[in-house]
Order: structure tokens, then sequence, then C-alpha cells
């Protein structure tokens, strides 16, 4: 974990000192604030309390399309769908993997609030989606079986 | 060093369907070299964006549990054919790649 926090802040301080990171990233500092607390956390309530949503609100409109049974746990596909008006961001957890969040976008100027992607499951979990929209946090979850995990290995 | 990164993006009504496949080894820095028995430091993307015509559309932050090679897909509303769609990931050995596509 010690390893992963220098690396992280080796890469951090590397991408301030050149002029060209800033400008391949057009807004700048939008990639100043990796979220070092929530990313490494080992529990999902830890996660969630570092992401600012300690307590989401279960919701119906959010829906998680992910198989019910993953045959290799190194890449499950997973797509979110937010049906809550003025989604602005979508977060993915493993709720078993060692560090539970897998991802985190932030949606504007007019992407969707969908996202699809391929995430590793180290055993069965629930997968968690859990929405901002309008400064409150709901969530959704649905349990995905896994026959051969894709941490470790 | 970088690997090229591929993009696609169509439209579907007014929504532009973009679908982006990214060449990287994802480390976790949880798995053990089979040989050696030591850990393989971490390597993966920390952080991606995306911008259509320039404006941010998604930002993201990512831990080492996306899959090796990722694949990210997303839509945009408003988007018509011949928007630049520009997609840069960053991770954490401070590597980045920056690729573009137009909306077809």
């Amino acid at each position: 974990m010690n390893m992963l926090r220098r690396n992280i802040l080796k890469g951090a301080s590397a991408a301030g000192t050149l002029a060209i990171a800033a400008g391949l990233f057009g807004t700048g500092n939008a990639f100043a604030a990796y979220n070092t607390a929530a990313f490494g956390a080992k529990s999902v309530a830890d996660a969630l309390k570092g992401m600012g949503a300690a307590t989401p609100t279960d919701s119906k409109d959010i829906a998680i399309k992910a198989p019910d049974i993953a045959e290799n746990g190194a890449v499950v596909p997973v797509e979110v769908t937010s049906k809550i008006a003025g989604t602005t961001s979508i977060a993915i957890l493993a709720e078993k993997n060692p560090n539970p969040l897998v991802a985190s976008f932030k949606l504007e100027n007019g992407a969707e609030p969908y996202i699809s992607t391929r995430i590793k499951m180290g055993q069965t979990a629930m997968i968690r989606a859990v929405v901002t929209a309008g400064g409150k946090t709901y969530t959704t979850a649905k349990e995905v079986k896994v026959t051969i995990g894709g941490c470790g290995g | 060093m970088a690997e090229p990164m591929k993009i696609r993006a169509t439209m579907a009504g007014d929504v532009a369907d973009i679908k982006v496949l990214m060449n990287h080894p994802m480390e976790t820095g949880q798995r053990k070299d089979a040989k050696t028995g030591q850990l393989i430091p971490a390597h993966h993307i920390t952080e991606v964006s995306a911008t259509l015509n320039g404006k941010t559309v998604m930002e993201a932050e990512w831990s080492g549990a996306i899959s090796k090679n990722p694949y990210l897909g997303f839509k945009v509303k408003g988007a018509k054919a011949g928007d630049k769609v520009t997609v840069s990931w960053k991770d954490n050995k401070g590597e980045t790649n920056t690729a573009d596509a137009v909306v077809a």
C-alpha cells in the first residue's frame, strides 16, 4: 500500500513540473486531486467516506448491467446507467476487492449518465454503483459470482 | 513509451456513443511474480479525461481494478458528426497518452 502511495505521489509531482502535462489535459489541474483516501480504503464504508458519500440512498433508478456469473474475474464487463436527473458522477465499487473503489467518473457538458467498462474482481461480491446528483448520493448493487479471481494469481 | 489508443465515436440520434480501448498493463501492485515471489509493483492508469471540441465531458479516477488494456464507453448528448473527441490518460508512474477521433 505504501509503495502504491509513493508511486502516486511521484506521479503527481512529475506531472506538476511538466508544462506539457498541463497542456495535454486541457483543464490544467483537473487531475491534481487523485482521491488517495477513497482509493486506498480497504472497506466499502471507508471508501464511501473518502468519496464524501458516507450514507448514499438506495435507488431503483440506477441500473447496473453485469454478468450474473463471471467466468474470469480479471475481465468483468460492467455498465452503469443512471436515470436520476442531474447525475454528475458515477462510481463503481467491487465490495470484496482489497481496495473496493474501482473507479469514479465525473460527467459534465452533456455527457450522458452512462459508463461502460471492464473491471477486475477478486471473488464473488456485490458490485455497487454510487451516483451523485444534485449534491446527493444514491446507490444500488448487483451480485456477480466469480469463478476465477482476477486479483492475486 | 505509450502504446496507441483506439477511439471510435459514432452518432446514435443526438447522442455520440464513444468507445475507447487503451493499452496498459494495469498492474494492481498486489500480484506476485510467479518465479521470484516478489510483488509486481503497481502500474496502472489513475486518471482519464475526455473532451468534445475542447470542452471536458468526462473525468475519471481509476484504481488498478480496471481490467488490463482498459475499455471505456460513454455517451455525450448534443454532439454532432465532425466533432472532435480527445481522450487522455495518466498513470501512477506519470506516463501519459492522448488520442483523438472525429465523431462519425
